[in-house]
């Protein structure tokens, strides 16, 4: 699209590995400019951390996928001269981005204090594990260790089956979203005032606000812990039945909340037993039960067809085969193609963000290590 | 001064996706006006958890609505149509929820509003885009994680499909609709043009997987494979999983098998070699580590891990977190206090600006507690 809304300003990632580079991605598609600042050689340490031991053109596969739409410039942070450079690139940067643990810039002179003297306007936006105090402030800052410590690994699954963390790396791309939130923020902020600003977020933190619901339900309920249901599909350790996952003949469906006693007559079971909504949560696991000895009865779609045309909420279990196949998927044009240095391509997602009716798209690749070195230089240094 | 002090957010939208962008919105500076429908309001004041009510309403809306204020109005009544019109004429942000094609009926679609108010910021949240097969689907949380594919990403590979047990599409659409509204508020500082914004919560379910479906599509379009115990991630290597102990469990990222296995006096793991084989044979790699981990506390491991900088922790409940310090020392919680004088703690907002926790005492308001209030703001 015309006039993306960061278009003209300069970002500087000293970000690595997921939820600073995330939000550098966000950063990138909505028009900025961003340049990664990496080490010499090896680069920042995302581009060993694969997912499946996949590795594409020298880096691993989730590299690519977090870091398309961004350039990077090579630069040894201890050596003088090229410490110069980057401090002349902050002049004239927009907004840093940084998850070193507390300390490491100091040590090289580009903490905040120290930037903005040299750039007053510059948004310093940085990510730790737990914050910048305290007895975990130096605790390495990675998602599972954060899911472990923050009470989140005790919400999904069974009661039986012991912590189940989130099968994905929620909270660093929770925590993403919060930084880009915090960026943006500061810049409107700048646009108003002509100030620059710190921003700071925490993958704990990040990883409490999204239990923020049910932390308050903790918190006021006699603090009470969640109480998962016993009844395997189970959705959730807080919402009456028949909130969960039900297995059918020919293999699962999903119903969220709603008028338990009319789900049960819809499915055979006697809509006079379920009128007493208190139970719907007091009795959930027993109610789960009943559910799934009628659900396996019936394929999916079967199903499915009773339930929909009463509107109660249910849906298909699909896999990744299934899902993709889908119209109501192909329609929303959610991937992209992108063409790898090495001249592979890579099918990704584009932009969750639709601005004046377009969705954004952006297919240039990840870069390598000081790619743009040259470029950079001719942009910024030169003068 | 906050962000977004000066800014009025007039804010349709119930259950959580919405409300949730209106909530960071409100605690960034702005004032944000929920108009709720005669009666019932917010259907969410009705979505109780554990059956806990809380001063009327359910705990969960009273952690999203903090900090914001209620008018009631009949979207369908003329009169009342004349105070929306009003309201939104001085509105610098718009957002709702509604299926597509109910504000384009009610007469308060982007189109419309922009005559009156031409820099406005209107948002918006769909389930499933604005057009397609399932535009009429319930836009329900457990449901866009089923649809995904996402169920089969936690869990052990023979517990079936496992949901995510928080209602993160909601969360996620709602959180990436407060980030292009926020772009677009920086461009109309600018240059004084408004925007049109919208998410879609299938976008968001996509986006929240974006490594497994790049690697899905890059790998031969091969499902996704949990292991058969201790699964946390279905695309990573071994040791990457939660494990019991003697006396509880331990969390282990990514690490060398053969280091682990010197360091924890496992020689069995010495022979494994990391990388492809770790990914390969970790169900048999878990296997070895979980029946050795039992043997001892998690404390006796924490120490041996941690001195020697693997990255491994303990595994807590919420009652263990709250008593820690490292919980103490963020100040994550915060009492509000609502209109008719009861308080409640919550959480805050989790980002710092210039070193300031953003913290807002307002708890959340009554349904139409702010009526009289600002209709003598807008007639006097």
């Amino acid at each position: 699209m015309d006039n993306k809304p960061l278009e003209g300003l300069l970002v500087l990632e000293f970000s690595q590995f997921m939820a600073g580079p995330t939000a550098g991605l966000r950063l990138a598609d909505l028009g900025a400019r961003v340049i990664k600042i990496e080490r010499p050689g090896t680069g920042e340490g995302g581009r060993q951390i694969a997912i499946k031991n996949i590795f594409v053109d020298e880096s691993s596969l989730v590299f690519h996928t977090i870091n398309r739409n961004k350039e990077s410039y090579a630069a040894n942070l201890k050596d003088e001269n090229n410490l110069e450079d980057i401090k002349k690139l902050i002049r004239q940067a927009d907004v840093l981005t940084h998850n070193f643990r507390p300390g490491v810039m100091e040590k090289v002179g580009l903490d905040y204090e120290n930037v903005r003297k040299i750039n007053p306007k510059i948004i310093y936006a940085t990510v730790t594990g737990y914050g910048n105090e305290g007895p975990w402030a130096t605790k390495p800052g990675q998602d599972l260790l954060v899911q472990s410590l923050s009470g989140l690994s005790w919400l999904s699954g069974c009661e039986q089956d012991g912590p189940v963390p989130f099968g994905l790396a929620v909270v660093d791309m929770y925590c993403a979203t919060h930084l880009t939130q915090g960026i943006l923020a500061a810049l409107l902020k700048r646009a108003r005032t002509q100030k620059g600003g710190l921003v700071e977020v925490s993958l704990l933190e990040s990883a409490l606000d999204m239990q923020f619901e049910v932390l308050t339900t903790h918190v006021n309920d006699g603090r009470k812990l969640p109480q998962r249901s016993t009844a395997r599909g189970a959705g959730h350790a807080y919402l009456s039945a028949p909130y969960g996952l039900y297995k059918t003949r020919d293999g699962y469906m999903a119903l969220a909340m709603g008028n338990v006693a009319d789900i049960a007559e819809t499915i055979g079971l006697s809509g006079q037993s379920y009128q007493d909504a208190s139970a719907w949560f007091s009795r959930r696991d027993k109610i789960l039960e009943e559910f799934a000895s009628m659900l396996c009865e019936k394929t999916t779609a079967e199903w499915l067809a009773l339930l929909e045309p009463k509107g109660i909420w249910c849906g298909p279990v699909n896999d990744y085969h299934r899902f993709f196949q889908e119209d109501g998927f192909i329609g929303t044009g959610m991937l992209q193609q992108v063409v790898l240095q090495d001249g592979t391509s890579l099918t990704t997602t584009r932009s969750v963000y639709q601005i004046d009716g377009e969705h954004l798209y952006a297919d240039r690749p990840a870069p390598k290590v000081g790619q743009h070195n040259t470029s950079i230089v001719h942009d910024y240094l030169e003068n | 001064m906050l962000p977004l002090a000066g800014y009025t957010v007039v804010d349709f939208s119930q259950f959580l996706s919405g409300p949730l962008a209106s909530l960071r919105l409100a605690d960034l500076g702005a004032r944000v006006i929920k108009i709720e429908k005669p009666g019932t309001g917010d259907i969410c004041r009705q979505l109780y958890t554990s059956n806990t009510v809380l001063n009327g309403s359910s705990t969960v809306f009273h952690a999203i609505n903090r900090n914001k204020e209620s008018i009631v109005l009949d979207l369908k009544d003329e009169a009342d149509a004349q105070v929306v019109w009003d309201l939104l004429a001085g509105a610098d942000v718009v957002l709702h929820n509604f299926r597509p094609g109910v504000m384009e009926r009610l007469g308060f679609d982007y189109a419309s509003v922009r005559e009156i108010n031409p820099t406005v910021i209107y948002g918006e949240i769909s389930g499933y885009g604005k057009e397609g097969p399932w535009v009429e689907r319930p836009g329900q949380d457990l449901l866009l994680q089923s649809l995904t594919g996402m169920t089969w990403l936690s869990g052990d590979a023979a517990q079936g499909p496992v949901a995510m047990g928080l209602s993160i599409v909601d969360m996620f659409a709602g959180s990436n609709l407060c980030s292009a509204i926020l772009a677009c508020l920086y461009r109309r500082a600018l240059q004084q043009v408004g925007a049109h914004v919208h998410v879609s919560m299938l976008d968001s379910a996509v986006d929240i997987q974006f490594e497994a479906v790049t690697t899905y599509f890059r790998d031969g379009q091969l499902l996704p494979q949990r292991s058969t115990i201790s699964n946390a991630h279905a695309y990573l290597a071994a040791p990457y999983g939660v494990y019991r102990t003697q006396d509880g469990f331990l969390a282990l990222a990514m690490g060398s098998i053969p280091v682990l296995g010197k360091l924890l006096g496992c020689a069995a793991l010495e022979t494994f070699a990391d990388g492809e084989q770790a990914f390969r044979e970790r169900d048999s790699i878990k296997t070895i580590l979980g029946a050795h981990l039992l043997t001892e506390p998690t404390a006796h491991w924490l120490e041996i891990l941690e001195a020697a900088d693997i990255w491994c922790a303990d595994v807590l409940d919420w009652r263990s977190l709250t008593a820690h310090d490292a919980f103490k020392v963020l100040d994550m919680l915060q009492e509000v206090s609502m209109g008719d004088g009861f308080g409640y703690e919550t959480t805050r907002c989790p980002i710092r600006i210039d070193g300031e926790r953003l913290v807002s005492a307002k708890g959340s308001p009554k349904l139409g507690e702010h009526n009289k209030k600002i209709m003598e703001e807008l007639y006097g």
